[in-house]
C-alpha cells in the first residue's frame, strides 16, 4: 500500500497529471528535485533542524482524560499539531517545498489559501529563506478572514484576491495554477493539500507523514500498543494523509476520515466529496469530486473554511474504494459543538477543522468503551476561527432563545450521540 | 469524410494558396446556443478556414479572464455538452467543408460519458478535440477511442516542451499539433516572445502534421508577423470579444465577420515568401 503511486502519480484509477502541456515539465523538474531530495542526507537534516527549532517539532501525543472518563472509559490521545509555529501542520510541507525551491533555484513562491492557515505558513517559510511570496485567495475569504490577511502581509507576502467563480478555494487554485503557468521557469508553486497533479500528492504526503511517523511511536510509548482508529478530518486531506500515513500497514487500525457534512448531507451545502461526490478531473488529478451531473465543479459548503473545497486527495479516493479509509462526516453544527466541548473538557481551542475530528472521536470513544484507545489529529488551533464561532454562536441562540439554557448545562456531543 | 480527412484538405488548400490557415474560436453557448452559432457561422463568412467551438467549463486552468467570462455566460445560460453538439452540428450543416475542432476540459466530457460525446461529436460532424488538461501521457486511450469515430485529439506544445515531449507529440500526432505561443493562458498579448520563430521552425520540423500557433494573438499585424512561421494561426480571446461586445446579435455577428475578414486578408499577404 505504500508503494503508492505508480510511475505515473496514479493510486489505482485516481492521481494523474491533468495539466497544460507548459506545466508538463515543471511536474518532472519537481519529481525529480523531490526524489534526489529524500535521498540526500543533508536536505533531510536540514529539513529536521526546522521542524524541530522553527516549527517547535516533535509536538506532544497528549491524553484526553476527561474527555475519556466522559465518554466511558475509552483512551483518547490528542495529536497536538496545533502546537506547530503558525498554529496547524501546514508548516511540516511549507517548509519542505520552500527548501525543494530553493534547490530548484526558485526565486518566487506561489500558494492558494482558503481559510489562510496555508497561505501564513507559506508567507512563514518564504519570509524564513527571503523569497517573494504571492498568495491567491479568494475574494470572498479575504473578506471572511482578514485576520489571517494581515498576519500573510505582515509575514511579507502579497495576497491576491481572486474575483472569479466562487471567489473561493478552489478559484484561488485556478488563478494560482494559471499565475504557475505564466510564471513558471522562476516560480515554485507550493500546494498545501494531497491534491493537484504528481507529485505533489504524494510529495505533501510525504512531508506531512512526520505526523504519523512521531505519533505511531508515541502511542507505543505511552498505551504500549497500537490505537483502534486514527481520526483526522478530510477536507483536501493533508493532515489525514500526514497521520494515517504511518498506520497504512496496520490492518487493525481503523483510519477515520471525517468530511465535512455542513448544513447536512442531505442538502447540497456540505464538503464530503469522497462520501457525496463522483470521480472526475479536477486541479490537475483525478478523484472523488462534488459535481453537477453535468460535470461542472459545484461549490462546497463548511463552517470551516478549510474543508470548505469540492475535491479530495486522490490518495484518499483510492483507500476509500480499497475500503481501507473508514469515511465519517460531521455537520457545521456538531463542529461548532465539539469545539466548544474540547475547550471546556480539555482546555484545547481547536480548529473549526480539527473539531470534525473531535466530534466523530467522542462517538467512536462512547462506542470503543473502556477497552479503547484512540488517537485524533488535533490539526490546528482554533485562534483564527474564534470571531466566527462568537458569531455562529450568537446566531443561533437568536434564532433558538428558549432552549439556550438547557444547551448549556448537557455535553453537546452527548446530545448529537443521543441523536443518532 | 473523416474528420481527419476535412482537416487534411483545408491545411493543402490553404497550402496550395500560399497561405496560413486562419483558426478561430468562439465559446458554444456565450451568450446562448443560438447566439454562438450565429457567432461561429460569422467567422466562417469572414474567412476562417477551421473553427474552434469552446465547451464551457467551471474551471478552466489554461484560460485568461475574456474565456473565463465568456465560460460564466455559457454557463449560466444553462449550456452543457450536449447543447454545444447541437451547435457543432448546425454549423456543420451550414458549412459542410469547413474543419471543427471542440475545444474544452476533461470533467464535462467525463461526465457527459467519454463514449457517448465520442458518438455524438462523430454524428455532429466535430473532426478534432483539443483538450489543455489532457497532455499525451493521460491521453492514450480517449487518442484511440476519438480515432475509432474518425476524430482526431490534437496536442498542445509550448515553449517549455522539452525536446523528449516534442518527439512523443509529433509521434501521437493526429489532425495537427497546437504550438502555444506563450507561457501562460490564453488571452490577447501586444508582444509575443523573441524565441518563438526558432521553436516554431524546429517543431515543424518534427511534425508530421500541420502546426498551428495560438495564445495571445490578438491583432491582424500579429497573424500577418506569425503566418509565415506556421500553418494555421489561432486567434480566441480576441474573437471572444468581439462577440460580447454590446449589441444585437446581427451587429456582434457583423462585427465578429469584420475582424476574421480583416485577419484573413493580413494573413493572405504573406511579408515574406509564402511558404519554406
Amino acid at each position: 500500500m505504500s508503494t503508492f503511486p505508480d510511475a505515473r502519480g496514479r493510486y489505482g484509477d485516481y492521481g494523474g497529471r491533468f495539466v497544460p502541456e507548459t506545466l508538463v515539465p515543471a511536474l518532472d523538474e519537481l519529481e525529480a528535485a523531490w526524489k534526489a531530495a529524500r535521498l540526500d542526507p543533508s536536505f533531510r537534516a536540514e529539513l529536521d533542524e526546522l521542524l524541530r527549532r522553527f516549527a517547535g517539532r516533535p509536538t506532544p501525543l497528549g491524553e484526553a482524560r476527561r474527555l475519556g472518563a466522559d465518554a466511558g472509559g475509552c483512551r483518547v490521545l490528542l495529536k497536538r499539531e496545533d502546537l506547530c509555529h503558525t498554529g496547524a501542520h501546514k508548516i511540516n510541507n511549507t517548509l519542505g517545498q520552500v527548501l525543494l525551491a530553493r534547490r530548484m533555484g526558485k526565486r518566487r513562491i506561489i500558494a492558494e489559501t482558503g481559510a489562510g492557515q496555508h497561505g501564513v505558513a507559506t508567507a512563514t517559510a518564504a519570509a524564513l529563506f527571503g523569497l517573494p511570496c504571492d498568495v491567491f485567495m479568494g475574494a470572498l475569504d479575504v473578506e471572511r478572514q482578514a485576520l489571517n490577511v494581515f498576519r500573510m502581509q505582515l509575514l511579507g507576502a502579497r495576497v491576491i484576491p481572486v474575483t472569479a467563480g466562487s471567489r473561493t478555494l478552489k478559484d484561488a487554485m485556478n488563478e494560482a495554477i494559471r499565475d504557475w503557468v505564466t510564471h513558471v521557469r522562476d516560480t515554485h508553486y507550493i500546494i498545501g493539500s494531497v491534491a493537484g497533479p504528481h507529485p505533489y500528492p504524494a510529495m505533501v504526503r510525504d512531508f506531512q507523514s512526520v505526523i504519523g511517523d512521531e505519533a505511531r511511536a508515541q502511542v507505543l510509548e505511552v498505551a504500549g500498543r497500537l490505537p483502534d482508529a486514527v481520526v483526522a478530518c478530510v477536507g483536501g486531506g493533508s493532515n489525514a494523509m500526514g497521520i494515517f500515513s504511518a498506520f497504512l500497514d496496520d490492518a487493525g487500525v481503523a483510519l477515520v476520515g471525517v468530511e465535512a457534512a455542513g448544513l447536512g448531507l442531505s442538502t447540497s451545502h456540505h464538503g464530503a466529496a469522497l462520501a457525496r461526490g463522483r470521480p472526475g478531473v479536477l486541479h490537475g488529478s483525478r478523484s472523488y469530486l462534488l459535481q453537477t451531473p453535468d460535470g461542472q465543479i459545484a461549490e462546497a459548503h463548511s463552517i470551516s473554511a478549510g474543508l470548505d473545497y469540492p475535491g479530495v486527495g486522490p490518495e484518499l479516493a483510492y483507500l476509500k474504494d480499497s475500503g481501507r479509509l473508514t469515511l465519517a462526516t460531521a455537520t457545521d453544527r456538531e463542529a461548532l459543538d465539539a469545539l466548544q466541548y474540547l475547550a471546556r473538557t480539555e482546555g484545547i481551542i481547536p480548529a473549526l477543522e480539527s473539531a470534525h475530528a473531535v466530534a466523530e472521536a467522542v462517538k467512536r470513544a462512547r462506542a470503543l468503551g473502556p477497552e479503547g484507545l484512540l488517537v485524533v489529529n488535533i490539526s490546528g488551533r482554533g485562534d483564527k476561527d474564534v470571531e466566527q464561532v462568537r458569531r455562529a454562536l450568537a446566531a443561533r441562540e437568536a434564532a433558538a432563545p428558549r432552549r439556550k439554557a438547557a444547551r448549556k448545562r448537557r455535553a453537546p456531543a452527548r446530545r448529537d450521540g443521543r441523536g443518532r | 469524410m473523416t474528420g481527419i480527412e476535412r482537416i487534411e484538405r483545408t491545411f493543402e488548400a490553404c497550402r496550395a494558396g500560399g497561405r496560413a490557415a486562419l483558426v478561430t474560436y468562439v465559446m458554444g453557448g456565450d451568450p446562448d446556443l443560438a447566439g454562438s452559432q450565429a457567432m461561429a457561422l460569422a467567422c466562417v463568412e469572414g474567412g476562417a478556414d477551421l473553427l474552434e467551438i469552446g465547451i464551457p467549463f467551471s474551471d478552466p486552468i489554461a484560460d485568461g479572464p475574456t474565456i473565463q467570462a465568456a465560460a460564466e455566460r455559457a454557463l449560466a445560460a444553462g449550456t452543457t455538452v450536449a447543447g454545444v453538439l447541437r451547435v457543432a452540428a448546425a454549423v456543420r450543416r451550414a458549412a459542410p467543408g469547413v474543419p471543427i475542432a471542440l475545444m474544452g476540459y476533461v470533467n464535462p466530457i467525463l461526465a457527459h460519458g467519454e463514449e457517448r460525446f465520442l458518438a455524438g461529436a462523430a454524428r455532429a460532424g466535430v473532426d478534432a478535440l483539443i483538450l489543455p488538461d489532457l497532455p499525451p501521457e493521460e491521453a492514450q486511450g480517449l487518442r484511440a477511442r476519438a480515432l475509432a469515430h474518425g476524430i482526431a485529439l490534437v496536442f498542445l506544445l509550448a515553449p517549455t516542451s522539452t525536446p523528449a515531449r516534442r518527439r512523443a507529440a509529433c509521434d501521437a500526432a493526429g489532425g495537427f499539433l497546437y504550438f502555444v505561443s506563450v507561457t501562460g493562458v490564453t488571452g490577447a498579448r501586444r508582444d509575443l516572445p523573441a524565441e518563438l520563430p526558432a521553436l516554431l521552425a524546429e517543431v515543424r520540423r518534427e511534425s508530421p502534421v500541420p502546426v498551428v500557433v495560438g495564445f495571445g494573438v490578438s491583432e491582424a499585424a500579429q497573424a500577418r508577423a506569425l503566418a509565415p512561421l506556421a500553418d494555421g494561426v489561432v486567434v480566441g480571446s480576441a474573437v471572444v470579444q468581439r462577440a460580447a461586445a454590446p449589441g444585437t446579435r446581427a451587429a456582434r455577428a457583423a462585427r465578429v465577420r469584420r475582424f476574421v475578414a480583416k485577419l484573413r486578408r493580413a494573413m493572405g499577404r504573406p511579408m515574406g515568401a509564402g511558404g519554406d
